[in-house]
């Protein structure tokens, strides 16, 4: 699926909600499911900064397409972090680069961008892309 | 009959009347996320009663002026307003005189006016400064930033579990070498009354200067430079109902007299020539250019606010919001309280079983209440107590015991959806 396709399965699952209880309660779930992250990724390197809980996030590559794998001590930041996951991972370079992330805003989640300091989904955002740039200039040297 | 009735109606003046104060906020009046807002968030900034708005905007609306040296009507004007408050203050803290108040932009600005005047002055290599654990980043960052330049070292008392420094540990740190001592008054983290008389006392026995960080103290507790003797005494505007981006600097005449000048530019100055310059007398020699004039105005409607309410009526009402969100709160199963101190202002920190603070935070917005969740730039204090944060509630005088209840049972189903 594209990336386009994945937000858009996301926004349908969000219409199902009418009220704050059942998207949080989703978002909750998304992150107690999303698997934890081996201890030998959660280095230093891989937190991200700008988040105040920590949040590690760990690409690596598997042919030309980039995935991510993430945690988070906060169960709400895991949550969004697990949709970040579902609509870059596994994406190539220039996809992920030009992804254009509506679904944020379209859920109405679009507070936890404006408070890059307590929830870091913006740093999230930032730092997937910022690895796939660093991939693309690789590209570009080979 | 007639002392039963007198005594009665001193109990009516001491009893504020909480609907009628809330109604002097106009912020408090909205929905937040579709719920009444309840704000626990007071001791990062508290919320702006009327006269204090008022009090702003008329001077952008009806003297807007720059102060001091203007020759019209409405700079006349404007500083008059200007100078009320370094009045105000100076009665509102007992100075001695309005030229041991200095204009701040806050408590983080005056403390580094002391470190890099005063410090660079007179301290040099060898020499100690000591601070608290439960020191606030804005008291800790200024001395370390001083102690890499001069070469000082930086001591730091300890505390117990509940929150109440090693009064006996800080009588060993003190010594000849000691320079400064700069303690905050009231923990915004534990809210932690410190014993702050006798802090200033053993540290003037070894002939130290004091800094007192009274950002979070102000708004709840009376303070008398003069009969404590504090040396140094800092706060901010708007953790006491003033305006953000303005606080002072109190310090004594003879202090502030032999520091040197800090930021060098207009109003500072006495005369200027390109070979020298000769500096202004206090307390304008630490004022360069022009100030934050409308804020310091909203001062004095600040400081008339909480004194027409009276600072002990607004304590005792705040101490007893506190004293019944601790046992609500405390009765959540899984719910710590961190800071058990012996005396305290009214701030409620708390970690809850098995839920990161955020969640908690992010949960509580949901149902419209804001409180303040994480290290509360306090990271040396949350790792003396081995938590990366607290959630953070803490109370006005605006507050209720029926928000109180909301927040219990917010909590109780942020619970639910957490674990």
């Amino acid at each position: 699926m594209t990336i386009n396709e994945l937000q858009e399965e996301i926004i349908e699952d969000f219409e199902l909600f009418d009220d704050w209880e059942g998207k949080y309660e989703y978002i909750i779930d998304l992150g107690k499911s999303l698997p934890k992250m081996a201890d030998e990724f959660k280095t230093d390197d891989n937190i991200i900064k700008g988040c105040q809980s920590i949040v590690w996030l760990h690409p690596f590559m598997d042919g030309d397409k980039i995935h991510f794998l993430a945690d988070s001590e906060a169960i709400i930041v895991k949550g969004l972090v697990s949709m970040l996951l579902k609509v870059l991972s596994g994406h190539k370079a220039e996809e992920i680069l030009n992804a254009d992330l509506y679904f944020i805003e379209k859920v109405g989640l679009a507070g936890h961008l404006a408070q890059t300091r307590s929830n870091g989904l913006a740093s999230m955002v930032k730092q997937m892309k910022m690895y796939a740039l660093a991939y693309t200039s690789q590209e570009l040297k080979i | 009959m007639l002392v039963a009735r007198l005594n009665n109606r001193i109990e009516v003046l001491n009893t504020l009347d909480i609907d009628k104060i809330r109604a002097e906020f106009p912020i408090l009046d909205q929905d937040i996320n579709g719920k009444k807002l309840v704000y626990f968030d007071n001791a990062a900034t508290t919320q702006k009663p009327k006269v204090v708005i008022d009090a702003v905007s008329n001077y952008y609306a009806g003297y807007n002026a720059n102060i001091h040296r203007g020759i019209h009507h409405l700079a006349e004007k404007a500083t008059s307003a200007f100078e009320l408050s370094r009045k105000s203050i100076k009665d509102f803290i007992n100075a001695e005189s309005t030229e041991e108040v200095i204009f701040t932009y806050g408590t983080t600005d005056g403390i580094n006016l002391v470190a890099q005047t005063y410090g660079r002055a007179f301290l040099k290599q060898g020499d100690e400064i000591i601070i608290s654990t439960m020191e606030h980043h804005s008291n800790i960052v200024p001395w370390q930033m001083l102690c890499e330049e001069k070469g000082c070292v930086l001591k730091v008392i300890p505390i117990n579990d509940d929150g109440d420094i090693l009064f006996d540990e800080y009588k060993n740190l003190l010594s000849e070498k000691t320079k400064i001592v700069s303690v905050v008054y009231a923990s915004n983290a534990l809210g932690t009354v410190n014993p702050i008389a006798e802090i200033i006392e053993e540290a003037h026995k070894v002939g130290a200067v004091t800094l007192v960080d009274a950002a979070q103290a102000m708004s709840h507790i009376d303070i008398d430079v003069q009969a404590l003797d504090i040396d140094f005494l800092c706060f901010s505007a708007h953790k006491l109902y003033g305006p953000t981006g303005m606080g002072a600097l109190y310090g004594k005449k003879d202090l502030l007299n032999k520091m040197p000048p800090w930021r060098g530019g207009g109003e500072m100055i006495k005369e200027v020539t390109f070979e020298k310059t000769t500096y202004n007398e206090l307390p304008y020699k630490f004022e360069a250019g022009t100030p934050n004039i409308a804020d310091v105005i909203g001062i004095t409607a600040a400081i008339d606010f909480v004194n027409k309410l009276g600072k002990k009526n607004i304590a005792d009402y705040e101490n007893e919001l506190l004293q019944y969100a601790t046992e609500k709160l405390e009765a959540i199963s899984g719910l710590k309280v961190v800071g058990k101190a012996k005396e305290k202002v009214s701030v409620l920190s708390f970690v809850m079983d098995g839920i990161h603070p955020q969640d908690i935070g992010v949960l509580l917005d949901q149902q419209g209440i804001a409180i303040r969740t994480g290290h509360h730039c306090t990271q040396p204090l949350m790792q003396r107590f081995g938590i990366v944060g607290t959630s953070r509630a803490s109370f006005a005088v605006y507050n209720t015991k029926e928000e109180i209840d909301r927040l219990a049972e917010g909590l109780e189903k942020a619970k639910r959806f957490l674990l």
